[in-house]
């Protein structure tokens, strides 16, 4: 499998660390309610077709990215580098 | 079947070179371009190989990778390869192989009993037995299933060989070098693109070397070489041959491995035996072929029985005839021409049996005036000959009725030559595409949709007929450069013609006795088909599953298609509606070796060594792992034991000082305006508190609350932080930041990155230790106020420059110094040095162990990723002044359960070691938790231990037994605070 | 039932085994039941069996959406064991390996349990301590474990690589002896047979498309095969879970689908007489009575659900193999296949009553589901029919989450692909 890094280009997967589902949200960090995170914590989606997922170039810019693959076929439709330098580098990649 | 030399041709073979080898330890000759399968067939052996169940004699049935029935044994002693295919293995001076699965030898073999328990040995007939009462029963009886069954022996000697792997990139992978895979490569390369061709063959060609006709005016062989050579002198072609590419993964990614060395008596300098490709390919080209599928009828196992593709190869290419006296049997016009080619190289065919009522345009006149006898509507319904084929039975056949009719006859003849019809390889375009499609006009399933991006062409595609099979591989290639087929440049073929349509005939119905095998190598007949069927093993994987159908080493390449086809007719169903199992990686068996290359034993991870390694090698320092790291565990002097080395050296810690290599911690340079915001919501701890200056020791927990990891945080400027990690935890706690500052907090305006492997670190701890730092440290005032308890200052020793902590780990008045990684043997030594005088010593692992378990300090033998910071006793440092990750799961209801694990201290009552992994039990035999670390304290004088233990603040003072119970050994403690040294902290300074 | 024994086989040879009759039948659904058991695999299978064996219900049908046992059940590595460290754990597989021992004579269907020992390798002092405390734990449970140093290692297992120049050198290992392996296909078709001859109704090729509700309450489900009643329904779907509780209304669950891989060699001569898993690393390794070497490592470690994986793992496996066992290097591999895991947030289990009245869930069994097959489908068949867990299974809740008491073998967290 390869994944498009917007920093690296195209990529192994094996230089990535896989993060899991990216659609969770991480309650504010003041938040109390136990129910929202245990659902960020535990709860997934899980679902059959398009996923969108974090996968961490480990062995790479070691930014994390935001992937949107397919989990029945493996193939990536989009991804998108996540963090601070996010704007510009997914700049250099619009159109792919 | 006593096959002979003939006494020309061979266009594979040098018959000037002759090449002594032995078989089970009779020497043959041969000569060079035979192939193990070629020679022994030549020098008239028969018997090849025994069958996996019943061990009936076998012989030689194809001549390429699909054989089912020849394998062998290659190599004497520790070089031994159990199950070899002969049809692949390259004649060499000095070969050794032996015929396997058999006892005492080949010709009598004990297990052959087997075929005459046959009629109990039915498909499944092991689930039905063998139960009895108890256990016993099926241990006893599995002990001689497993002896008689496997195949070849593998040695337990170590493999010596050499093995690596590479990685290759190609605008065009063009599988098959055979006459589509040739083109497809030609039209590529000449559209300028870089070209891979592989094949998993020792030559170039395919079938091109025993097709008749011309191309381009040229014999087909002839034309072959001149494509070949093109190819082979183009910048932008490399050829690999002797490679079996075998899996076809996501994204166009290959894996292929290369037979380097097998086919030389040794390999030269360097050469690996096998090396294994992973090939990134933008456009794959498959043009994997077809192999030959049998026609089942009764008997069809007897040694003599062969593909025809396989004894008109035999011929043409090593000049070998399969039998003095030849009959042929088909369904397809391939089985008359096939006849004509042999009969044309001087071999004796004497009649051509065929299914179908009449043959293809022109050939029964070219049989007959060759002498051949025809047989048009007739099917061979048995053979005779058990350990060589003596004649064969045939009877009239009625296609439309699928039915014998008329008389039988039986025709002598010592081989038998079988042609029923083409399966594509379809293998690699199943891997990567959608189920295999059958076509109804070639009785064949035919390459689905791809799911990769790959063409298929030539035979694998259908295209059966020579002239097809150019067309589409060349069409195949352009399209896979982007380039446009010109039809003008298209070579041109002349009386060449692939197989047609063949009669669906896939088994001979029954005329007598005698088993129809439709996996050779499983031994599974067309009767063990029917049974699963009858016994509800209806679906093709069920079928697959319970008679083991196409699931010996040959993978079912001449066995699939006519076990599905069997099954559809019993079940009444038609082949497509019965389906086909998927294909899986590996196309063909790869050595395992050949996929791990390097990457095993020594080399199978990196090893990391701090720059003080070699130093405390020289200086008695037995290393040992940690992580991927190497430690010195002790400095073991002459005489000593493990723990009195390891007392020695923690007695000497609180005693005078001592040094130990901390370099392998986890190390994170924190920078920007929000790294101190940033650190606060990471640890349970006010990092934004912390002055610059000062460190300041934290701990990490998971979002579930639970502990992750401790360190500490040197605030080293205002916007700059340097973090200590664990040594285990380093990794984890690094991508943990990242991915908070990535993917949570991308507004932080912070950078991380790992300084592991820039700064060294030596920790000296001991009541000397300021004195001896002060004997070695310049342009750094040591003294108490100035570097209290937490505090860092820089300093130089000799021209390095060095930080210093004063953090103690062991409870001692302790420091640790960190400089450049290059730098970090020199301040090492000079700290050794200098410390000398001072009564130091150099102190491993478990003195660093003994020392924490003393002073109660937590490890990950206690932060297990069970436990929270509150049943290690650091509640206090994880209180929610403020949110932190972890905060808010922390409280969970389960999670501060008074009856949880806390941590304890345990002193032995009796002077007894109280060994890791121990268990504290009640009176009534339950565990109430377990010991996680223990040392001979130099402190207290005895044994004592750090556990985990149920309600354990509320039983100290109480007496328990921590049991070793896989030893039956068990130990009286008493349960004290886990701080077992100077609980007040006195000796911190000095 | 047809019995089988070794006179039925000689009597049935001796007529050219044409009256041998379908191991089970293929009913036609009815419209009602008072069980359902959604999914024909192992799990499901067994559960149907003892619903009718221990509890009496035999009003039951199991619906597999493809061939009987087409899932894990077919697809793993075939070892059974109970070596679990913590007591929540193991006193169920106890109980499972228990049921294992007697499995062929209960079903009268061979399924070739073979104790053949499984042996844990630790590679340093840290692991052989957790090798202690958990073989500690499993004899204080009852269960049996041996802890052996280098040499009983190196007596037990030849041609293992003890050598102290191997990477990670071998410090000893735990074995459980009455550990083992399984012929995994026959456990599903031993437990079809069963539960059929009790009146179990298994209907293959018949997919679960949806449910139907009274309120939240579950009360039959909507199929290819028309709609069916019942007054219970099981969903027991590993590498399904969260696609079939979705078409109940349940959106997420505290599981992520992962490929996992398996391999298989040529066929060799007896070469490993016992199952030998890698501690410095992560493999575990058999071989077949047919003579193949059988093996497995990690996930692939990405959410998949096709039955696949790719190169880089397959390259792990193989160093791992070779490197425990450096005359494997020159054996090939002959097949290797993708199993769909379930994993569940701490590496354990769901046996349980719910999430929906009227529905149970068995689920999350990770890697482990084949050697839980007896006990699970024991223990979820009880949960069915009591409509509360029996105390083997009664941790094993989706509760435990959120209340924070996960049962962390491994002690991962909340990270799917760690465990």
């Amino acid at each position: 499998m390869l994944i498009h890094c917007p920093a690296c280009g195209p990529r192994s997967h094996h230089e990535f660390t896989y993060g899991g589902d990216a659609t969770i949200v991480r309650p504010a960090p003041d938040d109390t309610d136990i129910a929202r995170w245990q659902a960020f914590v535990y709860d997934r989606e899980n679902p059959r077709g398009d996923h969108q997922e974090l996968w961490h170039h480990v062995f790479g810019c070691r930014h994390w990215l935001k992937v949107t693959r397919n989990v029945t076929t493996h193939d990536i439709s989009a991804v998108e580098l996540l963090g601070p330098h996010a704007k510009d580098a997914n700049a250099g990649e619009a159109g792919r | 079947m006593s096959g002979y030399r003939l006494d020309k041709g061979g266009l594979l073979i040098d018959r000037t070179r002759e090449v002594a080898f032995r078989f089970d330890g009779r020497t043959h000759e041969g000569y060079a371009g035979d192939t193990l399968a070629s020679a022994l067939l030549a020098s008239g052996q028969t018997l090849f190989g025994r069958s996996f169940k019943y061990h009936r004699p076998r012989g030689l049935y194809s001549a390429g990778p699909e054989e089912p029935n020849a394998l062998v044994e290659l190599r004497p002693g520790p070089h031994q390869v159990p199950n070899t295919r002969a049809t692949m293995v390259e004649l060499h001076e000095g070969l050794e192989a032996n015929s396997q699965n058999r006892f005492p030898s080949l010709g009598f073999d004990v297990m052959a009993v087997n075929d005459r328990l046959s009629r109990f040995l039915s498909a499944g007939f092991y689930y039905k037995t063998f139960m009895g009462t108890g256990q016993p029963v099926w241990h006893f009886f599995e002990h001689f299933i497993r002896r008689a069954a496997g195949l070849g022996k593998a040695s337990h000697e170590a493999d010596t060989d050499r093995y690596e792997k590479t990685n290759t990139f190609t605008d065009v992978l063009v599988v098959g070098a055979g006459p589509a895979g040739l083109m497809a490569a030609k039209a590529a390369a000449e559209a300028g693109k870089r070209v891979l061709l592989v094949d998993e063959n020792a030559q170039a060609g395919g079938r091109l070397w025993d097709e008749g006709g011309e191309i381009d005016g040229m014999p087909t062989h002839e034309w072959a070489r001149a494509v070949i050579a093109s190819l082979e002198v183009r910048a932008n072609v490399t050829i690999l041959l002797r490679t079996a590419v075998y899996g076809y993964y996501d994204d166009n990614i290959l894996g292929a491995a290369e037979r380097v060395s097998d086919h030389k008596k040794t390999p030269d300098a360097y050469e690996p035996r096998h090396r294994h490709w992973t090939i990134h390919a933008k456009k794959v080209v498959l043009a994997t072929g077809a192999i030959e599928r049998p026609i089942a009828f009764a008997g069809n196992d007897a040694p003599g029985v062969m593909l025809a593709s396989a004894g008109l190869a035999y011929a043409t290419r090593h000049g070998v005839a399969a039998g003095r006296k030849v009959a042929v049997f088909a369904n397809n016009d391939g089985g008359a021409r096939a006849a004509i080619a042999l009969s044309d190289l001087g071999v004796n065919v004497a009649a051509l049996v065929d299914a179908r009522a009449s043959l293809g345009e022109g050939l029964t006149g070219a049989l007959s005036a060759r002498g051949v006898m025809v047989w048009t509507g007739s099917a061979v319904t048995g053979t005779r000959g058990r350990r060589a084929l003596k004649a064969i039975d045939i009877s009239g056949y009625d296609a439309d009725r699928g039915a014998l009719v008329g008389a039988m006859e039986t025709i002598q003849c010592d081989a038998l030559l079988v042609s029923g019809g083409w399966t594509p390889t379809v293998h690699l375009a199943s891997q990567a595409g959608g189920p295999p499609v059958f076509d109804e006009t070639l009785q064949a399933f035919l390459p689905g949709e791809p799911r990769e991006d790959w063409i298929a062409c030539g035979n694998v595609a259908g295209e059966l007929n020579l002239a097809s099979c150019i067309t589409s591989g060349t069409r195949a290639g352009a399209e896979a450069a982007g380039a446009v087929l010109r039809e003008e440049e298209l070579p041109k073929v002349h009386g060449a013609c692939g197989p047609e349509t063949p009669l669906p005939l896939w088994e001979v119905p029954a005329a007598g006795k005698g088993k129809v095998f439709v996996d050779l190598q499983n031994d599974v007949t067309a009767e063990d088909v029917r049974l699963a069927e009858r016994e509800g093993f209806r679906s093709v994987e069920h079928l697959k599953r319970y008679t083991t159908l196409g699931m010996a080493a040959d993978q079912g390449k001449t066995s699939n298609v006519n076990g599905l086809a069997i099954l559809a007719r019993a079940r009444g169903q038609s082949i497509p509606e019965v389906g086909t199992t998927r294909f899986r990686p590996p196309y063909q068996p790869v050595p395992i070796g050949a996929i791990a290359g390097r990457e095993a034993g020594e080399h199978l991870m990196p090893v990391r060594r701090t720059p003080m390694h070699d130093w405390h090698e020289a200086h008695g320092g037995e290393m040992m792992e940690a992580g991927l790291w190497m430690r010195p565990q002790i400095y073991r002097r002459e005489g000593e034991t493990l723990e009195q080395a390891y007392v020695r050296e923690a007695r000497n810690v609180r005693e005078n000082v001592g040094i130990v290599d901390v370099s392998t911690l986890g190390k994170i340079d924190v920078q920007g305006p929000d790294a101190a915001k940033f650190l606060d919501h990471i640890y349970t701890n006010a990092m934004a508190k912390v002055k610059v200056g000062k460190a300041r020791y934290g701990l990490m927990l998971r979002e579930d609350g639970i502990l992750f990891d401790d360190g500490t945080a040197w605030r080293l400027g205002e916007n700059h932080y340097l973090v200590t990690t664990t040594t285990a935890g380093a990794a984890a706690v690094l991508a943990h930041m990242e991915y908070y500052l990535s993917v949570v907090w991308p507004e932080l305006k912070v950078h991380v990155a790992s300084v592991s492997d820039q700064w060294a670190g030596t920790a000296v701890a001991g009541p000397k230790a300021r004195a001896l730092l002060e004997a070695v440290v310049r342009d750094c005032d040591l003294s108490h106020d100035a570097l209290p308890q937490m505090g860092i200052a820089d300093g130089k020793i000799g021209e390095i420059e060095v930080k210093i902590a004063r953090l103690s780990f062991s409870g001692e008045l302790a420091y640790e110094v960190y400089s450049g990684w290059n730098e970090g043997l020199a301040v090492w030594k000079a700290l050794y040095e200098a410390g000398l005088p001072f009564g130091l010593m150099p102190y491993g692992m478990e003195a660093m162990g003994t020392l924490r378990i003393e002073k109660g300090h937590v490890t990950h033998a206690e932060m297990d990723g069970r436990t929270t910071a509150a049943d290690l006793g650091l509640g206090a440092l994880a209180a929610k002044r403020k949110p932190y990750v972890g905060s808010a799961m922390q409280d969970r209801p389960a999670l501060c359960d008074p009856d949880r694990e806390v941590m304890v201290g345990l002193v032995s009552k009796d002077a007894e070691p109280i060994p890791a992994g121990s268990h504290l039990v009640s009176d009534d035999g339950k565990s109430l938790g377990h010991v996680t670390a223990f040392a001979f304290s130099p402190a207290k004088e005895t044994y004592i231990a750090l556990a985990l233990l149920k309600q354990g603040r509320e039983r100290i003072g109480d007496t328990l037994e921590a049991a070793f119970q896989l030893k039956e050994r068990s130990v009286t403690v008493q349960v004290v605070d886990p701080c077992f040294y100077d609980k007040e902290g006195s000796r911190l300074n000095g | 039932m047809q019995r089988y024994s070794i006179f039925s086989l000689v009597k049935h040879a001796l007529s050219g085994h044409k009256h041998w009759q379908p191991a089970w039948r293929k009913p036609d659904p009815k419209t009602e039941y008072d069980v359902i058991i959604i999914g024909g695999g192992g799990h499901g299978l067994a559960t149907a069996y003892y619903l009718a064996k221990e509890h009496g219900i035999r009003n039951v049908a199991v619906l597999e959406k493809g061939w009987l046992g087409s899932g894990n059940i077919g697809r793993n590595t075939t070892i059974v064991r109970s070596n679990y460290m913590l007591p929540k754990n193991n006193r169920f597989y106890e109980w499972s390996l228990k049921l294992w021992e007697g499995l062929s004579q209960e079903l009268n269907y061979n399924v070739m349990f073979s104790q053949r020992g499984v042996l844990n390798l630790a590679h340093s002092p840290a692991q052989m301590d957790a090798f202690a405390r958990r073989g500690n734990s499993l004899r204080i449970e009852g269960a049996d474990a041996d802890l052996l140093d280098r040499d009983e290692v190196a007596r037990l297992v030849p041609g293992l690589d003890v050598s102290a120049s191997t990477r990670f050198p071998i410090h000893g290992g735990l074995l459980q002896r009455r550990a083992g392996t399984a012929r995994h296909d026959a456990v599903a078709w031993g437990f079809a047979r069963g539960a059929d001859a009790l009146g179990v109704d298994i209907i293959e090729n018949c997919e679960v498309t949806g449910f139907q509700k009274d309120g939240d309450r579950v009360i039959g489900v909507e199929t290819t095969r028309g709609p069916i009643r019942a007054r219970k329904i099981g969903v027991v779907v590993a590498g399904s879970t969260s696609e079939v509780m979705r078409r109940a209304g349940v959106e997420r669950l505290p599981i992520e689908s992962h490929v996992l891989q398996a391999f298989v060699s040529e066929p060799l001569k007896p070469f490993i007489d016992s199952v030998v898993t890698f501690g410095a690393g992560h493999l575990y390794i058999s071989q077949s009575d047919k003579g193949g070497l059988v093996f497995g490592g990690s996930l692939d470690g990405y959410n998949s659900y096709a039955q696949r994986g790719n190169l880089p793992l397959v390259e792990e496996v193989m160093s791992e193999v070779a490197t425990m066992f450096p005359a494997i290097r020159r054996i090939r591999l002959l097949r290797s296949w993708g199993g769909i895991m379930d994993m569940s947030m701490d590496g354990s289990p769901i046996i349980t009553t719910g999430p929906l009245p009227g529905m149970y869930l068995n689920a999350g069994w990770c890697y482990g589901g084949f050697k839980a097959t007896p006990g699970s489908g024991w223990c979820f068949a009880w949960t069915i029919a009591k409509d509360e867990p029996h105390p083997l299974n009664a941790a094993f809740t989706l509760d435990r989450f959120y209340q924070g008491a996960v049962i962390d073998e491994a002690g991962h967290g909340p990270f799917p692909r760690l465990h």
